[in-house]
C-alpha cells in the first residue's frame, strides 16, 4: 500500500484529479462536520503523452437520465456480453461491434489503467479553428506597432487552413473584409450603438448564410469560407492580412486636450460576438481583443471621456461611485453569456498603465474560458512572449487549445454535485445528480469550458447525500466520472472519459483514516476558490469574515493578505486579473499564488527554499521570489553593493559572478514556462521594485517589534498587518472558544 | 413676312408704345375719350389704311360690309349668343384692336400669308369681322391708340387696318364667314363682300384720312367696336348689327371667309392635326368647299339652327357646319378663298391676291384671299402676323368659348372659320369662333420688342420695363439692378393696397442674385468696406446704396428704406458736390450701381468664424439598376475628368474645393482616399438607421493631391459592383452621410446624388410606392405632391443649418416618389435632374452635359438672402428652392447661378409717387473659394394712383412666372382643379379691372387687353394646361412633381420658353440669323416643313411628311423621309450650309439653358409626334386642356362676368 501522498500524485498524474478527501464520510451529516466538502481539482485535458485516443464512440449506459459510459469499474459479463452500469445499475448490451469481447480480449475502456481514456468521436465535418483579431487603434504609435508587429507574427504560427479575421476599433468599429484585391474593404459600425446580433449580422450581410450545420454542427470549412469574407483562411488571406495590419493607423479622429480616446470596445467585442455567432455558431473560435485602455463610449463604456474624471477605483466601488460599472458589467455578461454559449472563447490583452476596465470585462475571458494578459505596453516582452505563448504546442504538434467543451459530472447515488468553479459556464443540466446545495457554478451536472488548455482546472464541490441512518455497505466504494467533450485544435472532436472512485468510510469509526487522506494542498485550493467565488460576488469583509470561521490553517493566512482577497494596493483591475488566474490555474500553480515561493541564495550552501518572512531578507542572499504573476530578484544590502562594485567583473571574484547569475537562471526557467509570463522583477534592498517583495513576506519584523527582534535577523517592514505568528495566536484562541 | 410686318409695326410699336405705354394708356383709362376716339379712329384709319393699300380695301369697303354685317351680326349674335352672345366676339376684337392691329399689319404685310388671308376674309367677310374685329381691334387698340399714333402713320394705318383687317378677317373669315357664307353661301357673301367692301372702302378712305380724319373711322370703329359688342349680345343682335354695319360686318365677313375657309376647313378638318391638312384642304377646298361645307352644314346645322335661331341661323349653321367640317381652317380657309373667295369677293379677290403681299390692308382683309392664292405656307406665316387681329376675335371666341364645346354649334354657326382653327383638334364640333391668327400672337410680341430695341437698356431710369426675356439685348448699370438679376411683374407699383387689390396684379419680383452675365457686360464689382464691415443703415440694416441720401455736407446719411439718418463713418466720409452727392459717387460701385459686392467680416460667419472652403461630394448609387443602366460606369469616368473643372473664382489658381465619395446600395460605403495610400479604402456602414460618417482624414481631400488614389477608386467602382445584385436603396441616409461629412469637417458645401430608384430599403426615409392615378383629380391629389414623410423635412432643415446643399441626378426606371425624394434639394437651393428609362447610349450625353454643368456652375454655400423694402410695402411672400426658419430671411444651403427666387409684395402702407418703390436685395454667401461675401441688388420701380400706368408698365412673362410658381405651390393645399379656377379668377379680375377702369368705354361685350398683358391668356392657358395642373394620362406623378419644383426656381426667361416654347421652321434657317417662331399650333406646321421646338428641357426637330428631299439630305444625310431614324440624338455632320445653321442653331439653344436639350427627332405621323403635340400649346391638349383660342374665349366670358 503505497501512502496517501503517492496515492494522491498517481491520481493525479493519470486522471487530473484531486481530491480534498481521499476516503469519503459515508453520510451528510459526517461530511458537513468535516467542514471541507468533499470536493476537487479536475484537469479536464491534462496532457497524457502516453495516453494514445481510441478512434471510436464511447459506448454509453441506455438509461436515459444516466449515458454513462462503459468504464473499468462497471461489471461486465462476457458471455452475455452485458455490462452493468456502475452508476445507476442498468444492465446493458453491449453493441455488435462488440462482439468479440471475451475476458482475454477487452477493450481498453475495460482496463484499469484506462480509467481516463480519451475517444476521438467522427461527427460531421472537422471545423477550423478561428481567430478573430480584435484590435484597438486608440494606442501610442509605439504600441501599436508593437501590436502590429506581434499580430503578424501570430500568423505565421497559426495551422494554414485557420480561419482568421481582424476587426479594429477606435472610435468607430471596422470590420475588415480580408479577401479583396486592389480595394481594402471594411464595414464600419459606430461606436456608440448598442445593436443586436440580428443587426449586426444584417449589417454584415450575413443573414442569408448558407444553411449551417445541423444542431449547431459547424460548417464545411470551404462552405463557410465562401459564405463570410471577414473570417478567410490564413494561407489565402496572408498577404492581404499582413498587409492589411502593415497599413493600420492610430485611429484618426482628433482626440482634444483633456479628452481621452473615444474607444468603443464594447460595440466591438459586440460586432465580434455577432459576427462568429452568425457564421461560426458551435464551432471553435477565439476572439482576441487587444485594448490599450478602458472603453470610453457606447455601451460597455467604463469611463468618461473626461480625463479629469478618472476610472473608478475600490474606493468608488465601495462607496457606489462608478456610475458606469454595472451597466457595463451587465453588458459584457450579456456578450460573454451569447459568447459562451456559441463555444467561443474571448481573450483580452490589456496593455496600459492604467486600467482598462478588466472588471467589467473580467467575465468575457472567464465565463468563456478565455485568457486574460495584463502588462504596461504592447511593447514588451511581457506580452510579446505571453502572447507568442498563446500559440504554444505540445508534444504531437497540436496547440495546447482546445474548444468548445463539455463537462459532465456523473455521480454515484451516495454523491451529488454541488457545483464548479473555474472558467466555465452552466448548461443548467438538470440530473438526478445535480445537487440541491449550490457551491460555485451549481445546479447543473455540465458545465460548458468555451477554451481550454492542458492547465485548465476546475473546483468540483460535491455533497454527500447519503442519510445517516441508511449506511453505505462496508466497503462500499463511490464513483464519480467527468466526460469531457471538446474540440480538438486538431480540429478533431474528442470525448475524453474520466472514472474514478472512492471508498467511503465511516466517520465515527475511520476518523482517523479520513482524517490521514486529507489532501492539505487541495483543500486549500478548493476553499480559496470557494473564497475567491464569494469575494467575486460578496463584500470583501464578508468573504473574510466566512474565511476565518472556515478555520483553514496556514495557508489561509497568505490567502487572507493575498490580491485574491483583499482589494488594498490593487485596482479593481488588477484584482480581477488575479482572481481570474487562479480560478483556472492547476494545483500547483494555484499554491503559489496563495504562498509565494521564496528562494535564498547565498555563498553558505545551494539554493534553497526560505520562510516567505521578513526574517529571511537578509543582507548577504539573493532571494528569487515566484508568486505566479511577480517574479522578483531581491539583492541583499551586501551583494547589492558588491554588485554595484563591479566585483563580478573580476576574475577572482567568479563565484560572485555565478551566485549572482544562479538566480537568473531559475528565474529564466520559470519564464519559459510559465503562462501568462510574470513581470520580471530584478532589484535589491532598497530599491522601489523592493516593494514587491516586502509586500508578501511574513511581517515577522516590523517597527513596531523590531527592536525586540535585534538588528541580524532581517529587514523590518513598515506595516500594520498582523505576522503570521499573531494571527496564529489569535486563530488558536478562537478555535478553543470556538469549540467551546 | 411677319417678320418684316412685325418690325413695319414695331417702329411703329416702338413710338406707339412709348406714347401708348403712357400717353397712350392715360388716354385709355381715364380720360382718354379723346384718344379712344382717335383710336377708333385709327382703326377706322386702318380700314381706310387698307383701302389704300388695296383697292382691297376698297372692296372690302366698309360700306358693303356694314350691309352684310348686320346679317352677319344677326348670325353671329345669334351664334354667338346662344354661345355666348355677341358680346364675346366684339369685345375680343375691340380691345385687341390697336395691337392687334399693329400685329395683324405687320403679319399681313409680313407675310404672304396674310395676304392670303386678306383674300378671304377680306373681300367677302372681312369687312364686317374686321369691322367687328377691328372694333374689336380698336378697343384693344384704344390703348393702342397710342399705337393708333404710331399707326397714323400712312404705315401703322394701313398695318393696323389691315390687321384689324386681316385679323378681324381671318377671325371672321374662318368663323363668321365660313358659317355665313358657307350656309348662306352667297346671299352672305354678297352681302358680307359687300360689307367689307363698305367697310373697308368706308374706313379705308376715312382710316387712312382716318388718322388724319380720325372722326370717321372712329366712330366706325367705336361703332363698330360697340357693334362689335353688340354682335356678342347678338340676340339682341340683330338691331345691333344693324345698328352697327361693323359688327354685322365681321358677321358677315364671316360668313364669306367661312365658306371659303369651310371648304379649306373640310379638307382639314380630317386631317386636321397634321399639318398635312392644309395642302389636303386646299385640295379640297377646290372641290370640297362646296360639298363640305353642305355635308359640313349638316352636322353643325343642328346646333348651329339652335342657336341660329336667329337670323343668320341658316346661314351660320351652315357655316359652322363648314366650319367644323374645316377645322383645317388655315389651310383651308387658303384654298377655300380662292373657291368661296372668288365667289363672294372675286371683286375683292383680285385685289386682294395682289394686295395681300402688297399692301397691309389688303393682306388684312384679303388675308383669306391671299391664303387661298398663297397657299398653306402663307397661312401658316400669316396666322402669327394675324394675332393682332386678336384682339377682335377673342370676343367672338369667347362667347364660343365658354360655350364652345357645347355651344359651339351655334359658334360654329357664327364662326365657322374658328372652329377650324380651333377645331384641328376639336375640329369636327369645332364650329367655334376665333380666328387663331386674330389674336394676340406672342410670336408677334416678341418680335416687336426685338424689333424696338436697338439701343443697349440702361438701368437708370426709375420705372422703365426692360426689354423681354426673349430679346437679346445689353444692360447698362446706371443705379438699378440689371433685369438679368431682378424682373418685376410691375415697374409702376400703385400707391395704395386697394388700388393693388382692385387690380388683382401680382406684385412681385423674380430675382436671380447670382445670375451669369453674358461676357460683355462687367459682374458685380467687389467692395471691401474694411473691418468693420459694410456700412448699413443703423435702424433697417440695408447696406450702402445708391438711394441713401447724404446730408449735412456728407456726414450723415438718410435711408432711403426707412428715413432713418446714420453718421458716416470717418474712414467713409466724403465731401458732396454741388447737387448734394458725393464726389466719389462714381468711384464708389456701392453709391453708383444696382448691383455689386461687399466683402464680409467675421461678424457675418457662422460662429465668428471665416469659412473653410466648400467642399462637393458625390454619392452614387450602386444597385443593380444603376450599374446595368451604365450610369455608374459614366458618372466615375466622367469624375475623373470633371474633377479637374470644379469651380473656382480665379482660374489661374487650383479649385479649393475638395471632394469626397460615396457609393451605396442599401448599404454606404465610404472612401478613404488620402494621398498617402497605395489604394483607396472602402469602409461599409449597415447601419443605416442611424448615420454616421466612419472616417475623417482622407475622406475629403484636394483633387490633385490624392489624384492617383481617386482614379484608382473610380476605375474600381464600376467593376467591384458591376455583378451586384442588390436592387434595394436607401435615399435618406445618403443624404445623411453627407450632411455628417460636412458636419465632420466644419465646411459647408454640395453633395451630388445619384440615385436610381424607390428607397424601400429598411432606414430612415423608407417610402413606399403610393403613386394612385386614381387620385389624380380629386381632392386627395394633392397628398401626392406632398412628402411621403416628414423624414425629409427635418432632415433638409439640418441640410441648411450646414450648408449642405443637395443635387439630386435620378434614373428611375419607375415611381421614385420625386415628390418626396426632393424635399430636400428643393429646400437646400439644390437642384434635381430626372433621367427616366435612362440608358447610357442615348441618354448620356444630355446627362454628362448637365452633370458638367452643375460640377462647375458658379456657387454659393450657406447663403441668406434678405429683401429690404422702402416703407410702405413689403416681401411678404418667396417662391423656389430655399428654407425659411422665419419670416424675412431665404435660407439657401446653395444657390447657384441658375437659380431664381420669386418674391411677392404687399402694401403695409401707402406709397408715394415721388419717391418710388425700392427694394434692396442682400444676399450673404460663401464663394466656392472659401469667401464671405454679400451681392446686394437695388432696384426702384415707379408709384402710380392711377391704374393705368400700372397696367401700362406690367411685364406678363414675370407675372407668368409669379403665377405659375404661386399655382404650382398651390397644389400642395388645394385640388388642382381650385387652383386653375383661382388663376383663372385672378386673371379675370386683372383684365376686368383694366377693362373697367382704363379701357375707353365701350359695350361690354368687347374683349380688351391691355398692351403689356395682351398676351396674360395665352400664356395663363400653358400654364394651366401645365402637366402639373392638367395631367395627361401619360403623364405620371414623378413627371409632374418634377416639373413642379422645376418651376419653383426657374428664372422668367426659363419659365416663359417653357410654358410658351419655341417653334422655329428650320426650312427658313439661313446662316446668321434666327427664323422668325411660329406659334406653337399644329396649324402652322407645314407638312413640307422642318421644325425645331424647344421648352428649356426637350428639343425636338419636327419633320413634316413631304419635305424636299433636298432638305432631307441637307439634314439628315438620307433623301427618304421613311429612312430617317428618328432615334438618333444628333444630327449627322454634313457640309452644307443648312446643316451646318442648324446644328449651330441646336448648339446655341443649348447654351442658353441651364440643361442640355436631348434631340429627339419627331416625324410627322410617327408616334412619338404625340409627345411633340403635347408642347404645341396653342392647341387643344390631350389631357383637355383647351386651346388659346377658346380659352381666350372663356377667359371673357369671365371678365365679361365680372364686369356686370
Amino acid at each position: 500500500m503505497t501512502t496517501y501522498q503517492e496515492f494522491i500524485q498517481q491520481n493525479e498524474d493519470r486522471d487530473g484529479v484531486r481530491f480534498s478527501w481521499n476516503l469519503w464520510p459515508s453520510s451528510r451529516l459526517e461530511a458537513t462536520r468535516l467542514v471541507v466538502p468533499v470536493s476537487c481539482l479536475f484537469t479536464p485535458l491534462k496532457e497524457r503523452p502516453n495516453l494514445p485516443p481510441v478512434q471510436y464512440e464511447p459506448v454509453l449506459c441506455s438509461r436515459a437520465n444516466c449515458k454513462a459510459v462503459l468504464n473499468p469499474l462497471c461489471q461486465v459479463d462476457f458471455r452475455a456480453k452485458i455490462w452493468a452500469c456502475n452508476f445507476c445499475f442498468q444492465r446493458n448490451p453491449f453493441p455488435p461491434s462488440y462482439a468479440g469481447i471475451s475476458d482475454v480480449n477487452q477493450p481498453a475502456e475495460l482496463m484499469p489503467q484506462f480509467s481516463t481514456i480519451e475517444y476521438i468521436v467522427q461527427r460531421g465535418p472537422a471545423a477550423p479553428l478561428i481567430f478573430l483579431y480584435v484590435v484597438d487603434t486608440c494606442l501610442e504609435e509605439e504600441d501599436l506597432q508593437a501590436l502590429k508587429e506581434s499580430l503578424q507574427m501570430s500568423l505565421s504560427l497559426l495551422p494554414p487552413n485557420a480561419l482568421v479575421g481582424l476587426i479594429t476599433f477606435g472610435r468607430m468599429v471596422q470590420v475588415h473584409e480580408l479577401s479583396c484585391e486592389g480595394i481594402a474593404k471594411s464595414y464600419v459600425f459606430r461606436g456608440t450603438k448598442d445593436l443586436t446580433a440580428k443587426q449586426i449580422q444584417e449589417m454584415l450581410g450575413l443573414t442569408k448564410p448558407a444553411v449551417t450545420g445541423q444542431q449547431g454542427r459547424p460548417l464545411a470549412p470551404q462552405d463557410a469560407a465562401a459564405t463570410c469574407k471577414f473570417l478567410q483562411p490564413v494561407h489565402r488571406v496572408d498577404m492581404n492580412l499582413t498587409d492589411l495590419l502593415g497599413e493600420l493607423q492610430r485611429d484618426p479622429w482628433p482626440v482634444p486636450q483633456g479628452k481621452r480616446p473615444l474607444r468603443s470596445t464594447g460595440v466591438a467585442l459586440s460586432v465580434a460576438v455577432g459576427l462568429l455567432e452568425g457564421t461560426f455558431p458551435n464551432t471553435g473560435a477565439r476572439v482576441m481583443l487587444f485594448i490599450g485602455g478602458p472603453p470610453t463610449q457606447g455601451p460597455g463604456m467604463v469611463v468618461g471621456d473626461e480625463l479629469k474624471t478618472p476610472i473608478r477605483s475600490w474606493h468608488d466601488i465601495q462607496k457606489d461611485n462608478a456610475r458606469h460599472l454595472k451597466k457595463a458589467t451587465k453588458y459584457y455578461e450579456a456578450l460573454a453569456n451569447r459568447s459562451a454559449t456559441n463555444g467561443h472563447s474571448i481573450d483580452i490583452y490589456a496593455c496600459a498603465l492604467d486600467q482598462t476596465g478588466l472588471l467589467e470585462m473580467k467575465c468575457l475571458s472567464n465565463l468563456t474560458g478565455g485568457h486574460i494578459v495584463m502588462g504596461d505596453s504592447f511593447n514588451t516582452s511581457l506580452f510579446k512572449q505571453t502572447f507568442q505563448r498563446v500559440f504554444s504546442k505540445d508534444y504531437n504538434g497540436d496547440f495546447r487549445m482546445a474548444f468548445g467543451g463539455v463537462l459532465e459530472v456523473k455521480t454515484s447515488r451516495e454523491l451529488k454535485v454541488s457545483g464548479a468553479i473555474g472558467p466555465c459556464v452552466s448548461l443548467n443540466s438538470k440530473s438526478p445528480c445535480v445537487s440541491e446545495n449550490e457551491l460555485g457554478i451549481g445546479g447543473t451536472s455540465q458545465w460548458k469550458v468555451c477554451g481550454l488548455n492542458p492547465s485548465t482546472t476546475l473546483g468540483i464541490y460535491f455533497e454527500v447525500v447519503n442519510q445517516h441512518n441508511a449506511p453505505v455497505p462496508q466497503g462500499g466504494r463511490g464513483a464519480v466520472q467527468f466526460v469531457t467533450q471538446y474540440q480538438h485544435s486538431n480540429t478533431q472532436r474528442r470525448i475524453r472519459v474520466t472514472t474514478i472512485a472512492r471508498n467511503w468510510a465511516d466517520a465515527q469509526s475511520q476518523i482517523q483514516h479520513i482524517e490521514s487522506s486529507f489532501d492539505q494542498e487541495a483543500a486549500a485550493v478548493l476553499m480559496a476558490r470557494l473564497g475567491v467565488f464569494r469575494a467575486e460576488s460578496e463584500e470583501g469583509p464578508d468573504v473574510l469574515r466566512w474565511l476565518d470561521r472556515q478555520l483553514i490553517r496556514l495557508f489561509m493566512f497568505h490567502l487572507r493578505r493575498s490580491p485574491f482577497l483583499q482589494v488594498f494596493n490593487n485596482s479593481p483591475d488588477e484584482s480581477s486579473y488575479y482572481r481570474h488566474h487562479f480560478v483556472r490555474q492547476d494545483l500547483t500553480q494555484s499554491l503559489i499564488m496563495i504562498q509565494p515561493i521564496l528562494y535564498s541564495y547565498s555563498f553558505h550552501g545551494p539554493p534553497e527554499p526560505v520562510l516567505l518572512d521578513s526574517s529571511s531578507i537578509l543582507p548577504d542572499r539573493i532571494l528569487l521570489m515566484d508568486t505566479f504573476f511577480q517574479l522578483v530578484i531581491y539583492h541583499g544590502e551586501t551583494i547589492a553593493q558588491w554588485r554595484k562594485a563591479g566585483y563580478q567583473e573580476m576574475a577572482e571574484y567568479e563565484n560572485f559572478k555565478q551566485l549572482l547569475q544562479a538566480p537568473l537562471d531559475d528565474a529564466q526557467e520559470i519564464l519559459q514556462t510559465r503562462f501568462p509570463m510574470p513581470r520580471y522583477i530584478d532589484t535589491e534592498h532598497g530599491g522601489s521594485q523592493a516593494r514587491f517583495l516586502l509586500s508578501k513576506v511574513n511581517p515577522s519584523q516590523t517597527h513596531n517589534n523590531l527592536y525586540a527582534w535585534g538588528q541580524e535577523t532581517g529587514a523590518p517592514i513598515l506595516t500594520d498587518d498582523v505576522s503570521l505568528q499573531v494571527f496564529m495566536d489569535h486563530l488558536k484562541k478562537l478555535a478553543v472558544s470556538s469549540s467551546a | 413676312m411677319n417678320v418684316n410686318q412685325h418690325t413695319p409695326m414695331a417702329s411703329p410699336y416702338g413710338q406707339p408704345q412709348p406714347s401708348f405705354g403712357q400717353p397712350g394708356y392715360a388716354p385709355l383709362d381715364g380720360s382718354y375719350p379723346a384718344p379712344y376716339a382717335p383710336y377708333n379712329g385709327p382703326a377706322s384709319a386702318y380700314q381706310p389704311g387698307a383701302p389704300p393699300q388695296g383697292p382691297v380695301r376698297g372692296p372690302p369697303t366698309s360700306g358693303p360690309p356694314p350691309v352684310s354685317a348686320p346679317q352677319q351680326y344677326n348670325q353671329y349674335s345669334q351664334s354667338q349668343g346662344s354661345m355666348q352672345n355677341g358680346p364675346p366676339p366684339p369685345t375680343q376684337a375691340p380691345p385687341r384692336p390697336a395691337v392687334s392691329q399693329p400685329y395683324n399689319q405687320g403679319a399681313m404685310n409680313l407675310s404672304g400669308p396674310h395676304p392670303s388671308y386678306p383674300q378671304h376674309y377680306g373681300p367677302p367677310s372681312t369687312m364686317q369681322q374686321v369691322t367687328n374685329q377691328m372694333t374689336g381691334m380698336q378697343i384693344t387698340s384704344g390703348p393702342p391708340t397710342a399705337a393708333g399714333p404710331g399707326y397714323a402713320p400712312p404705315h401703322s394705318s394701313q398695318p393696323p387696318v389691315s390687321t384689324g383687317y386681316s385679323a378681324a378677317p381671318q377671325a371672321s373669315y374662318t368663323q363668321a364667314p365660313p358659317p355665313v357664307s358657307s350656309a348662306p353661301t352667297q346671299p352672305p357673301p354678297p352681302s358680307g363682300p359687300a360689307a367689307p367692301q363698305q367697310y373697308y372702302s368706308g374706313p379705308p378712305p376715312s382710316s387712312q384720312q382716318p388718322f388724319n380724319s380720325s372722326l370717321p373711322p372712329t366712330s366706325q370703329q367705336q361703332q363698330q367696336f360697340t357693334s362689335s359688342v353688340p354682335p356678342h349680345p347678338p340676340p339682341q343682335q340683330t338691331l345691333p348689327p344693324s345698328s352697327y354695319s361693323g359688327p354685322v360686318p365681321t358677321q358677315s365677313q364671316p360668313p364669306v371667309p367661312p365658306v371659303s375657309q369651310a371648304q379649306q376647313s373640310f379638307p382639314t378638318p380630317q386631317p386636321p392635326f397634321s399639318s398635312a391638312p392644309p395642302p389636303v384642304s386646299q385640295s379640297s377646298f377646290a372641290t370640297g368647299p362646296p360639298p363640305s361645307a353642305p355635308g359640313s352644314f349638316p352636322p353643325q346645322g343642328p346646333p348651329p339652327s339652335s342657336q341660329p335661331g336667329s337670323f343668320p341661323p341658316p346661314g351660320p349653321p351652315l357655316t359652322s357646319a363648314p366650319s367644323c367640317q374645316y377645322p383645317g381652317p388655315m389651310p383651308p380657309q387658303q384654298q377655300p378663298p380662292p373657291s368661296q373667295p372668288s365667289p363672294y369677293h372675286s371683286g375683292h379677290h383680285p385685289p386682294r391676291p395682289q394686295m395681300p403681299p402688297t399692301s397691309m390692308a389688303q393682306s388684312n382683309h384679303l388675308p383669306p384671299g391671299p391664303q387661298g392664292p398663297a397657299g398653306p405656307p402663307g397661312p401658316l406665316q400669316q396666322p402669327p402676323s394675324q394675332p393682332g387681329m386678336q384682339t377682335g376675335y377673342p370676343p367672338q371666341q369667347n362667347g364660343a368659348f365658354g360655350q364652345v364645346r357645347g355651344p359651339q354649334p351655334g359658334y360654329s354657326g357664327p364662326y365657322p372659320g374658328q372652329p377650324n382653327y380651333g377645331a384641328p383638334a376639336p375640329a369636327p364640333p369645332a364650329q367655334k369662333r376665333l380666328d387663331p391668327d386674330a389674336i394676340p400672337s406672342p410670336i408677334q410680341v416678341i418680335e416687336d420688342d426685338k424689333a424696338k430695341t436697338t439701343e443697349p437698356f440702361t438701368t437708370g431710369v426709375r420705372g422703365q420695363a426692360p426689354p423681354l426675356v426673349t430679346t437679346n439685348f445689353q444692360v447698362q448699370d446706371q443705379g438699378n439692378a440689371s433685369p438679368r438679376f431682378i424682373r418685376c411683374t410691375a415697374y409702376n407699383m400703385p400707391c395704395t393696397a386697394d388700388m393693388a387689390k382692385q387690380s388683382q396684379v401680382p406684385l412681385a419680383a423674380v430675382i436671380k442674385p447670382l445670375a451669369t452675365l453674358p461676357p460683355d457686360e462687367a459682374p458685380p464689382l467687389v467692395v471691401d468696406h474694411g473691418e468693420s464691415g459694410p456700412i448699413r443703415c443703423n435702424r433697417c440694416k440695408a447696406y450702402m446704396c445708391p438711394y441713401m441720401q447724404f446730408i449735412e455736407g456728407g456726414r450723415r446719411f438718410q435711408c432711403g428704406f426707412c428715413s432713418c439718418v446714420t453718421e458716416v463713418p470717418p474712414h467713409y466720409f466724403q465731401h458732396l458736390d454741388h447737387t448734394g452727392k458725393r464726389v466719389d459717387c462714381y468711384d464708389r460701385p456701392e453709391l453708383s450701381l444696382g448691383s455689386y459686392e461687399f466683402l464680409a467680416t467675421v461678424d457675418y460667419c457662422k460662429n465668428n468664424k471665416l469659412p473653410p472652403p466648400p467642399a462637393f461630394i458625390f454619392l452614387i448609387d450602386v444597385s443593380y439598376n444603376a450599374v446595368k443602366s451604365g450610369m455608374v460606369n459614366i458618372v466615375c469616368q466622367e469624375l475623373k475628368t470633371l474633377l479637374d473643372c470644379l469651380p473656382r473664382e480665379n482660374p489661374e489658381v487650383e479649385s479649393a474645393v475638395r471632394v469626397g465619395f460615396v457609393t451605396y446600395n442599401k448599404v454606404l460605403h465610404f472612401y478613404n482616399v488620402k494621398s498617402s495610400l497605395a489604394q483607396p479604402q472602402m469602409m461599409v456602414v449597415s447601419d443605416v438607421s442611424d448615420m454616421f460618417v466612419p472616417l475623417l482624414d482622407g475622406f475629403l481631400v484636394n483633387v490633385n493631391e490624392s489624384r492617383q488614389v481617386i482614379e484608382s477608386l473610380l476605375d474600381q467602382i464600376p467593376e467591384m459592383f458591376a455583378d451586384t445584385r442588390e436592387t434595394e436603396t436607401v435615399f435618406g441616409p445618403v443624404i445623411q452621410a453627407g450632411l455628417e461629412a460636412l458636419k465632420a469637417a466644419d465646411c459647408a458645401g454640395k453633395l451630388f446624388v445619384f440615385h436610381t430608384s424607390l428607397p424601400i430599403a429598411e432606414a430612415p426615409g423608407k417610402l413606399k410606392n403610393r403613386e394612385d392615378k386614381k387620385l389624380i383629380g380629386t381632392d386627395k391629389e394633392k397628398s401626392l405632391f406632398q412628402p411621403q414623410v416628414g423624414f425629409y423635412s427635418s432632415l433638409a432643415k439640418e441640410c441648411v443649418a450646414q450648408g449642405c446643399c443637395v443635387d439630386l441626378f435620378l434614373f428611375p426606371n419607375q415611381y421614385v416618389d420625386v415628390a418626396t425624394l426632393a424635399v430636400v434639394p428643393v429646400s437646400t437651393g439644390g437642384s434635381v435632374y430626372k433621367y427616366t428609362y435612362f440608358q447610357a447610349q442615348s441618354d448620356q450625353e444630355r446627362f454628362l452635359n448637365d452633370l458638367r454643368r452643375d460640377v462647375q456652375k458658379l456657387v454659393g454655400f450657406d447663403a441668406v438672402m434678405r429683401v429690404r423694402t422702402s416703407t410702405g410695402i413689403r416681401a411678404t411672400d418667396f417662391f423656389g428652392s430655399f428654407y425659411m426658419s422665419n419670416t424675412t430671411d431665404v435660407e439657401l444651403a446653395g444657390l447657384d447661378c441658375d437659380k431664381a427666387i420669386t418674391v411677392e409684395f404687399k402694401h403695409d402702407d401707402k406709397l408715394s409717387e415721388e419717391t418710388g418703390a425700392l427694394m434692396q436685395c442682400a444676399v450673404l454667401y460663401t464663394s466656392c473659394s472659401g469667401q464671405r461675401r454679400l451681392r446686394v441688388h437695388n432696384m426702384a420701380v415707379n408709384c402710380c394712383s392711377q391704374l393705368a400706368d400700372l397696367y401700362r408698365n406690367c411685364e406678363t412673362d414675370t407675372i407668368i412666372n409669379y403665377f405659375s410658381k404661386y399655382a404650382f405651390r398651390g397644389v400642395l393645399s388645394n385640388p388642382t382643379k381650385a387652383v386653375r379656377e383661382t388663376l383663372v379668377n385672378q386673371c379675370a379680375q386683372i383684365l376686368a379691372c383694366y377693362r373697367k377702369n382704363c379701357a375707353s368705354p365701350s359695350s361690354a361685350g368687347q374683349l380688351i387687353l391691355p398692351e403689356c398683358m395682351k398676351l396674360l391668356p395665352v400664356y395663363l392657358n400653358c400654364v394651366l394646361k401645365s402637366d402639373v395642373l392638367l395631367p395627361g394620362a401619360d403623364v405620371s406623378l414623378d413627371d409632374r412633381a418634377y416639373l413642379r419644383q422645376l418651376i419653383s426656381c426657374m428664372d422668367v426667361a426659363e419659365s416663359h420658353v417653357f410654358f410658351y416654347p419655341r417653334l422655329l421652321p428650320v426650312m427658313k434657317l439661313e446662316s446668321g440669323s434666327l427664323p422668325v417662331a411660329v406659334r406653337d399650333s399644329e396649324e402652322r406646321l407645314s407638312k413640307g416643313g422642318v421644325y425645331l421646338l424647344e421648352t428649356g428641357l426637350h428639343l425636338f426637330l419636327w419633320v413634316g411628311a413631304s419635305v424636299q428631299q433636298e432638305l432631307l439630305l441637307n439634314i439628315f444625310g438620307t433623301p427618304s423621309f421613311s429612312q430617317i431614324d428618328s432615334n438618333v440624338t444628333s444630327l449627322p455632320v454634313l457640309d452644307n450650309p443648312i446643316s451646318q445653321a442648324l446644328r449651330e442653331l441646336i448648339y446655341s439653344f443649348r447654351a442658353q439653358r441651364s440643361r442640355y436639350m436631348k434631340l429627339m427627332v419627331v416625324k410627322q405621323e410617327d408616334r412619338a409626334e404625340l409627345i411633340f403635340r403635347h408642347f404645341l400649346v396653342e392647341d387643344k391638349s390631350a389631357s383637355g386642356g383647351a386651346s388659346y383660342v377658346d380659352f381666350l374665349c372663356h377667359m371673357h366670358k369671365e371678365i365679361r362676368q365680372l364686369l356686370s
